[in-house]
């Protein structure tokens, strides 16, 4: 990156570092991967020849809850990059931590989910709801899973004793952008699947 | 855990493989993709030779029919995937910081992990020929023949882990291309003084960046049909084979403008230097090449108007896909424009430049003939669609390569290509190019399907076929002529100077092959043709400075420790699930790495 984002870091031609400019980019990519995904799901509802159907199995109260955390989160990771910008190195790292452990709660509300789907006799050959359903809400996991790897990999190195060095308010931003783009997914997911009827 | 081991010291003594294997020089990735990518193009090749072989004649037996549908499938995936698409990546690797004004693009070793990545990708699916066979559903693997009942074998499964692989590269490629020129331009080059290579570079990348995630889903719900037991598109219990078509389409067709694109832009920068003129209505080519993209992602369907979609959207793609010859005629005639009345310097690249707007014209003109929906069921799987489909490819994507290999052959190695043997390439090139897709224009005509692997005699196919045959046989003899010259030229002496062409972009402001560094000066720009400008108005280069303290990427193998555990992931899709979750660590670990180097 040195010459590069060296010269960039100062005078890009948008005045936005190039990195965060990948990451936008790279989310609008995303907007049409997780598009791609919901529209199969929208394609295949009321599809399924045979059951469980959503109506039998969804519980709504629950995943309200991890809705909840998850939006929470949100919260927590602006906190996070205020504390970046402003040099609390203690809210940011409290907040990167709260981050985590809500990312991490909702993929536990998921686990949970899945298991008990396949319990009750939904698997991903059931029917065409088992195979949307996994499918999408199953990457959107996996996307939250790699943000919580990314939000440790940046709290690990904020604790080093060079910290996240000059562009710490950038590497915590950009993560940001990514969190809270994972968040506003599983908005659109929860609304499609769970709040409206079939 | 800073002392990160990735980086090495410039001082250190280390073997040229090792060089190239961690080299984030875009000038030295670029020419990673152009020989692989060459390469490749010679794989589809033999592969297009052998198809055609078998089919000289009725009822031959060069090869049978199994092998016959993997050869074809693989055609077109080498050409379209490992070929076109990585010299296209070559090009822009080469020129996008050096037309832009930049030492290098933004972010080197994503470059770096691209190209591994693609080379992991294009050696798996070209493999599966020896590990039980390639895939052999045709390019665009229509369900149900790629369910299990129908495709018990690996061959899909190399398909589906392969081309998510290639996808991966192309993304980074492009997410890299794309931030490189919006924000990192010489002071002085707006978006409107760009290079109009550089804005087909950018519409390309914005095309792959918004078409490769949707493939992606495909290719995924694909591989979960074969191995998790999911039904999305076997309609047994629910599935919908149709949905394939839009999902693969839907990616397919910006796909075609992903290849054809780049060799616009190429032709754009050859023809106004060879004319001695500016381009012809600049803002045209460039709204012209936006307008391409953005339509291109509003026509998917006229690749099904026989699968029975009903009057409306059979009434709205049509016209959408007429609409898509307004922007494409308007380019065909700024080319037009430019060249008339300039003072016409009739090299090789010229030569390659012309006969792109002639065939390109062909293929436009029998796609156009696509758009309706009534020809179209005429025409849908005969080889009227096989000669439409290379007359753009060829006639248009290669044949616009040839000429920016011709055009920036100095350039990126001080030396001229013979221009002898150049022009005997050329005429081998266009001579064979049509005699082996012209006929196909009537063997569709008269009935003959795509992708049979024999024919009866009697129904009055053997002339063209054999014809067609004899064409390939004339490339071969042209491009072997190339090879040669290639080889030749490289063991001339370095004598092509800055700017042999009197060319205008800023790419032929430092010396030839440039520096590593690319500009001892980075240039500043005040027009759209710089070195014209600076040429009328008597504006000398800057002086070099005594001391330059250029500081450069150091080289990197973390990028080939990322692209060994994409490998190990690809691996396990195929084998073992403990492989794919090896390869999952071996990513996590290279990234890590990679963040953890030092970059100053």
């Amino acid at each position: 990156m040195a010459a590069a984002a060296h010269d960039a870091g100062h005078q890009t031609s948008l005045g936005v570092d190039n990195r965060k400019l990948l990451m936008w980019i790279f989310l609008a990519s995303e907007c049409l991967f997780f598009g791609t995904l919901i529209s199969t799901y929208l394609i295949f509802k009321g599809q399924s020849l045979v059951g469980p159907f959503p109506g039998d199995i969804l519980d709504i109260p629950l995943t309200s809850t991890s809705t909840f955390v998850l939006l929470m989160s949100s919260v927590t990771m602006v906190l996070a990059v205020y504390g970046a910008q402003h040099g609390r190195l203690g809210l940011m790292r409290g907040m990167l931590v709260a981050t985590i452990l809500l990312g991490t709660t909702f993929l536990g509300f998921q686990v949970y989910e899945f298991r008990h789907f396949g319990h009750v006799g939904l698997n991903l050959g059931t029917n065409q709801f088992g195979a949307t359903f996994f499918l999408m809400t199953g990457f959107h996991g996996v996307h939250v899973g790699v943000g919580v790897l990314y939000l440790t990999s940046l709290l690990l190195g904020s604790m080093r004793r060079s910290g996240l060095g000059k562009e710490r308010a950038l590497w915590v931003d950009t993560a940001g952008l990514y969190w809270h783009f994972v968040d506003v997914v599983w908005i659109v997911i929860f609304t499609i699947v769970y709040l409206i009827p079939e | 855990m800073a002392t990160a081991v990735g980086t090495l010291s410039h001082t250190e003594d280390r073997s040229r493989i090792w060089e190239w294997m961690t080299t984030v020089d875009h000038k030295k990735i670029a020419a990673l993709y152009g020989v692989t990518g060459f390469i490749f193009f010679l794989i589809g090749g033999i592969e297009a030779t052998l198809v055609r072989t078998q089919l000289a004649v009725p009822n031959g037996n060069v090869i049978d029919a199994d092998l016959f549908n993997q050869l074809f499938t693989t055609h077109a995936l080498t050409m379209i995937f490992l070929a076109i698409m990585p010299m296209g990546a070559s090009f822009f690797n080469y020129l996008i910081p050096l037309q832009i004004g930049a030492r290098d693009v933004a972010f080197p070793r994503l470059n770096a992990l691209g190209y591994w990545t693609y080379l992991t990708g294009a050696v798996m699916l070209t493999s599966s020929f020896f590990l039980g066979g390639a895939p052999n559903g045709g390019w665009f693997a229509y369900a149900p023949l790629t369910s299990l009942e129908y495709a018990a074998g690996k061959n899909l499964d190399f398909y589906t882990v392969s081309l998510l692989i290639l996808g991966v590269s192309s993304l980074m490629g492009s997410l890299n291309f794309a931030v490189t020129i919006i924000n990192m331009r010489a002071p002085g080059m707006t978006m409107m003084r760009l290079p109009v290579y550089m804005w087909m570079t950018l519409v390309v990348s914005f095309l792959l960046i918004l078409s490769l995630p949707i493939i992606t889903v495909a290719l995924v719900q694909l591989y979960f049909d074969r191995n998790f037991g999911t039904n999305f598109f076997t309609p047994d219990t629910g599935g919908d084979p149709i949905l394939w078509q839009h999902i693969f389409w839907l990616f397919g067709h910006p796909e075609v403008y992903v290849l054809i694109l780049p060799s616009m832009g190429i032709v754009s920068e050859v023809l106004p230097v060879m004319s001695r003129k500016p381009l012809f209505g600049y803002s045209a080519i460039v709204f012209a090449g936006a307008a391409i993209g953005v339509l291109g992602f509003a026509v998917w369907s006229h690749h099904m108007f026989t699968t029975g979609l009903g009057t409306v959207p059979q009434i709205v793609f049509s016209a959408s896909t007429m609409a898509i010859g307004i922007p494409t005629g308007i380019k065909i005639f700024n080319w037009l424009g430019t060249m008339y009345g300039g003072n016409i310097r009739f090299t090789t690249a010229t030569y390659f430049s012309v006969a792109f707007i002639f065939l390109f014209t062909i293929g436009g003109i029998s796609g156009v003939m696509h758009a309706s929906p009534a020809v179209d069921g005429q025409h849908q799987d005969s080889y009227f669609v096989v000669a439409h489909i290379h007359y753009v490819l060829f006639g248009g994507a290669i044949m616009g390569i040839f000429s920016g290999i011709f055009y920036w052959f100095p350039k990126m190695t001080g030396r001229f290509l013979d221009e002898t043997s150049g022009k005997w390439t050329f005429w081998l090139l266009f001579v064979g190019m049509n005699l082996t897709f012209f006929p196909m224009h009537f063997l569709g005509l008269a009935g003959m399907p795509r992708r049979i692997y024999t024919y009866d005699e009697g129904l009055g196919w053997e002339t063209w076929n054999l014809v067609a045959t004899v064409g390939v046989y004339v490339i071969i003899v042209g491009v072997s002529i190339f090879i040669v010259n290639f080889f030749r030229t490289m063991r001339q002496p370095q004598t092509a100077g800055d700017n042999p062409w009197d060319a205008a972009t800023l790419e032929w402001a430092t010396s030839s092959p440039p520096p590593e560094h690319n500009f001892d000066v980075v240039p500043e720009v005040h027009d759209r043709d710089p070195l014209w400008y600076n040429r009328d108005h008597g504006i000398a280069p800057a002086a070099k400075p005594e001391h330059l303290h250029i500081h450069l990427p150091p080289p990197s193998y973390m990028p080939l420790v990322v692209a060994m555990g994409v490998a190990l992931l690809g691996i396990g899709g195929l084998s073992h699930v403990a492989v794919a979750v090896l390869g999952v660590a071996v990513v996590v670990y290279g990234i890590w790495g990679w963040a953890l180097e030092p970059t100053e």
